[in-house]
């Protein structure tokens, strides 16, 4: 059985889990709707949903655009700028110290309830997984490549920049893409919680909306677009790196004699 | 502390094989140096001199130095205060020698050809990618310019490294036990391959094998003690690579072997 025969398998048992629940429990719809009400009213309410699961997209997809720049940006500065260090790594652990939650409303009061804020709160998020996933390749990278690198290049001038160029960055591209599958996961959770915040379109607008007039049913349709775009987006990512870097080994290879 | 004075030497070798030092063969030269490692002197007033166009081979004890005094030569550590270092044409060691390791430091990320270039592309210079597929010819590699390393044996990709590290066209070569981690068949076949390839060159090889040192060197050094210093050199006239039978091979191997034992002993 393949890995799409298997996913399908594993979301109807979630399914029958969930009508399972429904029946157990005997909640009124309003608490928790069914599978089948659900799908109903997804159905139903289509345009609506697709309408503001492409803000919630676009937020998303600009919050990694704009995260991993400048993370990567962020990252390389400080592996090669020696004084860059001393005074980026404490804004680095600042900004993750913070809870990004708490600065959803200052966001939304600053940028305003459009996409800008919900931007901003994914790229926020993203910030620091990409940051020091890329950092941390940049210092570790291979000691020998540079060694090599340093007789190769001994006495000339920009070397640094060449071994940085040459050797470091693309030795750190995997730790990156590490960093980037993170920033992948959490990305969609800033966008929405800057929509609950304060938005006027969004699939967490939709939800906050539906939840108010108590269409759990829209709720949690809405929810499960989000959960699809998600993983969706997760797995996208994922190929994408991957044919990106071909040369990363899935499983480190074991260390055998010549 | 025994400080042992090498002679300097710059003469060019001439023999019925050919095996002259290559037009424009350095001689390096090594005095009073010293190195710490660990708070503790590895060596101290140490010489060595590396005749011009010459195969110089340092054996030792582990943990004796050899590797640390390689590395310092290459630019990679640097020597103590007092250490003097000089090519015998007047000009830098740093920037003329070529480096080998054990390991073959493959960037995975590039082809083999990639690989061989790594100098060029670092330097920002144009890579001579006739010379590079040349090089890779003659160490049988020609049809692998575009394979990733992750697809070559261990002993393929030591001879990519060699490769590379002809296509530098460095007066010295450095090596660090560059054919330990092979297999013996494999190894054979690589030290024939650099002997062949380096004829000319002012080499330094550091190796753990006595025999390895009989069959390709000219001039062969044990190091030992601590601090370290050099012996007087056992020298091999005849042209390398010999065979593991020929008569000067196993002439010396009794004596390099006593040497050996007797450095062990010194060295704590």
């Amino acid at each position: 059985m393949n890995a799409a025969a298997r996913g399908l398998v594993v979301a109807a048992g979630l399914v029958a889990l969930w009508q399972a629940v429904v029946w157990l429990t005997g909640a009124p719809p309003y608490i928790l709707p069914g599978p089948a009400r659900v799908a109903e009213t997804w159905f139903a309410r289509l345009d609506t949903i697709v309408a503001n699961g492409l803000v919630t997209l676009a937020e998303i997809l600009l919050g990694l655009a704009l995260g991993t720049l400048v993370g990567a940006l962020t990252a390389t500065t400080i592996g090669y700028f020696r004084p860059a260090r001393r005074w980026l790594l404490p804004v680095l652990v600042v900004s993750q110290a913070i809870p990004v939650f708490a600065l959803a409303p200052l966001l939304t009061l600053w940028l305003g309830y459009g996409m800008a804020s919900k931007v901003a709160m994914a790229t926020l998020i993203i910030y620091f997984p990409v940051t020091a996933g890329f950092l941390d390749g940049l210092n570790r990278t291979e000691p020998g490549w540079l060694d090599l690198a340093r007789t190769m290049t001994a006495g000339r001038p920009r070397a640094r920049l060449a071994i940085l160029r040459h050797i470091r960055i693309p030795a750190a591209l995997p730790a990156l893409a590490s960093g980037l599958r993170v920033a992948t996961a959490v990305a969609p959770i800033g966008a929405v919680v800057g929509e609950w915040v304060g938005s006027s379109a969004g699939l967490g607008y939709l939800m906050l909306h539906a939840n108010g007039r108590m269409q759990t049913d829209l709720m949690f349709a809405a929810l499960l677009t989000l959960a699809l775009i998600a993983l969706a987006l997760y797995f996208a990512v994922d190929a994408g790196l991957r044919r990106a870097l071909p040369w990363v080994p899935e499983r480190q290879a074991p260390v055998e004699p010549s | 502390m025994v400080q042992v004075a090498t002679e300097i030497s710059r003469k060019k070798r001439n023999d019925a094989d050919g095996d002259a030092a290559a037009p424009g063969a350095v001689g390096v030269r090594l005095e009073s140096a010293s190195l710490d490692y660990d708070g503790r002197p590895l060596f101290r007033d140490i010489e060595v001199t590396l005749e011009a166009g010459g195969f110089t081979c340092l054996l030792g004890p582990s943990g004796v130095g050899k590797s640390s005094l390689l590395r310092c030569l290459a630019g990679l550590a640097p020597l103590g205060p007092g250490s003097r270092l000089s090519c015998d044409d007047g000009g830098e060691l740093a920037g003329r020698a070529a480096y080998m390791d054990q390991r073959d430091l493959l960037l995975p990320w590039l082809s083999v050809l990639g690989n061989v270039t790594l100098g060029a592309r670092l330097r920002g210079t144009a890579a001579d990618r006739a010379r590079a597929f040349e090089l890779l010819d003659r160490v049988g590699l020609g049809d692998h310019a575009d394979t990733r390393p992750a697809a070559l044996s261990g002993g393929m990709r030591q001879r990519v490294a060699l490769a590379r590290t002809l296509m530098e066209d460095r007066p010295v070569v450095l090596m660090d036990e560059p054919f330990s981690a092979l297999d013996t068949l494999t190894r054979h076949r690589l030290q024939e391959l650099a002997a062949e390839l380096l004829r000319g060159r002012t080499v330094l090889m550091v190796t753990h094998d006595p025999m390895e040192a009989l069959r390709l060197g000219h001039r062969i050094h044990v190091m030992a003690g601590r601090p370290a210093h050099l012996d007087g050199a056992l020298t091999m006239p005849s042209p390398p690579p010999r065979d593991q039978t020929a008569e000067d091979v196993l002439e010396h191997y009794r004596e390099l072997m006593e040497r050996l034992r007797r450095a062990m002993e010194a060295t704590p």
